[in-house]
């Protein structure tokens, strides 16, 4: 049985719905992130987990069990709150008993869970600071330690690492895998920041306007995302207008106007006929001069407009004879090559036959 | 914008008229004069008769009881209210806290003294003034304390449900900790608004009971003797460290930075 579901949950506020009818099921021990814009409904989902708005329709089961009347403080689970919500008024080491201390746990109790807690995030030297005295990445430390000090089933983190400036993003992404395996609580997490998403998840949900997208692990979210939301949110990708001629063993014959036949993955619920894009990552696409492309299955004339030169790599957009432009990404292995082509000239570009999906309008 | 000489006079000018009547109130109660014209000679005869002047003593013996008892029940009703207000967002109720404040005192006064009396059917004393007190003052906490409540991160009482504290908890936990500077500043408000009360004090009081500012303005009514001069500079130092006690626990709010 899954540890946390929801069923068909639905809030609004007035006639707008927030969050609507989403389903997720989320396993013990999972990282799993919630991926939209702002404003997609992430923090309303986060919310009605921990009992602070309550579902219009649909269930929230915790271990099965509807947790549809029980109060936030008594629910196993706590938030790293956006604004860490750090008691100004209370020591760290306060700070991180207090969920101790509400619990009503023996006083020696406290003080050894309360050492391991400070230890687990490095701040032993820090026990008795204040919080305006502690930097960005430690008050953030803090607030994980006080979220995990008394075990919860579940922790929830609402765009926790936004705060901070890049770098320390970084290190905490790093800090927050570890504590994760560490402690082995399932995270719930939530970001607009796809790469973040894709960096920390064993899973993640796509949210859009209050509905899933989709679910998947990141690996094949970015591979194979099912919509054009999902296509265009995660990464860079290319999409190109176009039509199933048919569906053949193991392969999709694509049709693009003034361009020619494009050879995909075959996938499920495509018929010819069928119209939408043809999406693909800019890596997974090769320029070069005809004789080296060759061996590729789709393999077509182009010339470059721009190239973007971003010191590990260089992103050229070529543009395709029917119009269309195309984003091809090339590693600068050899360093000081970075200008392979130059714009205005005339080269090919080409992708496997196994490359890029095809998605409905 | 450069600042001309013209504002700092005009400043001056405000500062003298505020001060003004009030520095010679104080100086004159040092005068070895019965009279408040000219000055003769330093003294502390005034404060010395004050401290044997036994109604004196009573009426100001009267009003910090009933100042520490107004302000008390001031504090608790306004900050209750503070918090509702904070709560539930209504603009009626906020509004019907602040009216007291704003209320012409005269009025106020009145029509306490209609409802002790013809409602209430009561005796007025000591009560019926206590109870006009906490009437004009639970305003002044509320507004404090709801100003408080308002520069608090929402989130921090959230977290604190969050961690498993009861709403009992939060509040004991987290809230009150928070807003007690504003309710500590809130109380001591309405113990300098009571104390030196007048108006709405003359209204409510009867025939039997004297306050401090009953007192001084039963005196001045036969002649102002520096006596006067000396109890007025004794009740504006105390109104004094009051303010200054208070803007130390609650800075932010009544520095106006809310
Ligand atoms: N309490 C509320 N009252 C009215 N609208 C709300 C409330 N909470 C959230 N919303 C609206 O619901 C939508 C989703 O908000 P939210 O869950 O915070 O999105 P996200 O966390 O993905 O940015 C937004 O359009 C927001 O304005
Ligand atoms: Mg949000």
């Amino acid at each position: 049985m899954a540890l946390l579901e929801l069923r068909n949950v639905t809030r609004r506020f007035g006639d707008f719905a927030a969050v609507d009818d989403v389903s997720l099921s989320i396993e013990a021990g999972e990282f799993f992130t919630l991926l939209g814009p702002s404003g997609s409904g992430k923090t309303t989902i986060l919310r009605m987990i921990a009992g602070f708005e309550f579902p219009d329709a649909g269930q929230v089961l915790l271990d099965g069990k509807d947790l549809a009347d029980i109060p936030a403080e008594k629910r196993p689970i706590h938030t790293v709150f956006q604004s860490y919500a750090l008691f100004p008024h209370l020591t760290v080491a306060e700070n991180i008993s207090f969920p101790l201390r509400m619990a009503h746990r023996e006083p020696a109790d406290i003080r050894q869970h309360l050492k391991d807690a400070l230890e687990q995030v490095h701040l032993d030297a820090k026990a008795g600071k204040f919080p305006h005295e502690l930097s960005g990445g430690e008050k953030q430390r803090v607030a994980l330690a006080r979220a995990l000090v008394n075990r919860p089933r579940l922790l929830l983190l609402d765009e926790s690492l936004a705060a901070l400036d890049a770098k320390l993003r970084e290190e905490m992404q790093v800090e927050l895998i570890n504590l994760q395996r560490e402690v082995g609580i399932t995270f719930v997490f939530v970001t607009h920041a796809q790469a973040e998403a894709l960096a920390l998840s064993h899973r993640i949900a796509v949210i859009n306007r209050g509905k899933v997208e989709q679910v998947d692990e990141p690996a094949r979210l970015y591979g194979f995302p099912r919509n054009r939301f999902v296509a265009d949110f995660i990464g860079q990708i290319t999409m190109i207008p176009a039509q199933v001629e048919q569906v053949g063993h193991g392969h999709l014959h694509l049709k693009v106007d003034g361009l020619g036949e494009i050879v995909t993955p075959l996938q499920q619920g495509v018929a010819a006929g069928d119209r939408g894009v043809f999406a693909i990552r800019p890596e997974q696409v090769r320029i070069g001069v005809q004789a080296e492309l060759a061996e590729l299955k789709n393999h077509f004339s182009g010339e470059v407009l721009s190239l973007l030169y971003q010191g590990d790599v260089s992103v050229y957009r070529v543009g395709l004879t029917n119009g269309t432009m195309i984003e091809a990404l090339l590693p600068n292995s050899a360093p000081g090559r970075a200008e392979l082509f130059k714009v205005g000239a005339e080269i090919r570009v080409g992708w496997r036959h196994d490359a890029g999906v095809f998605l409905h309008e | 914008m450069r600042r001309g000489p013209w504002l700092w006079t005009a400043a001056l000018a405000a500062y003298a008229f505020l001060y003004l009547p009030l520095t010679i109130v104080v100086i004159y109660s040092f005068n070895d004069s019965r009279l408040n014209a000219e000055w003769v000679g330093f003294t502390w005869h005034w404060y010395h008769d004050l401290f044997h002047d036994e109604d004196m003593l009573i009426a100001a013996g009267n009003s910090l009881l009933i100042a520490s008892v107004a302000s008390l029940s001031a504090t608790l009703l306004g900050t209750m209210a503070g918090l509702a207000i904070h709560r539930y967002d209504l603009k009626l109720l906020n509004f019907m806290v602040l009216a007291p404040v704003a209320m012409p005192e005269i009025l106020l006064g009145v029509s306490l003294l209609l409802f002790f009396i013809q409602v209430l059917n009561l005796t007025l004393g000591m009560l019926s003034i206590v109870l006009a007190h906490i009437t004009f003052s639970i305003g002044f906490v509320a507004v404090i304390v709801r100003a408080q409540l308002t520069s608090i991160d929402e989130s921090l009482f959230e977290a604190a449900r969050d961690l498993g504290a009861s709403p009992w908890e939060t509040f004991r936990y987290v809230t009150f900790p928070l807003i007690l500077p504003a309710v500590i500043a809130g109380g001591l408000m309405a113990f300098t608004l009571s104390i030196d009360d007048f108006v709405v004090t003359f209204f409510t009081a009867g025939v039997g009971v004297q306050t401090l500012p009953l007192r001084i303005y039963s005196m001045i009514k036969i002649a102002v003797t520096p006596e006067v001069n000396a109890v007025s500079t004794l009740l504006m130092l105390l109104t004094l460290c009051m303010i200054v006690l208070a803007s130390r626990f609650a800075p932010d709010v009544l520095k106006g930075k809310t």
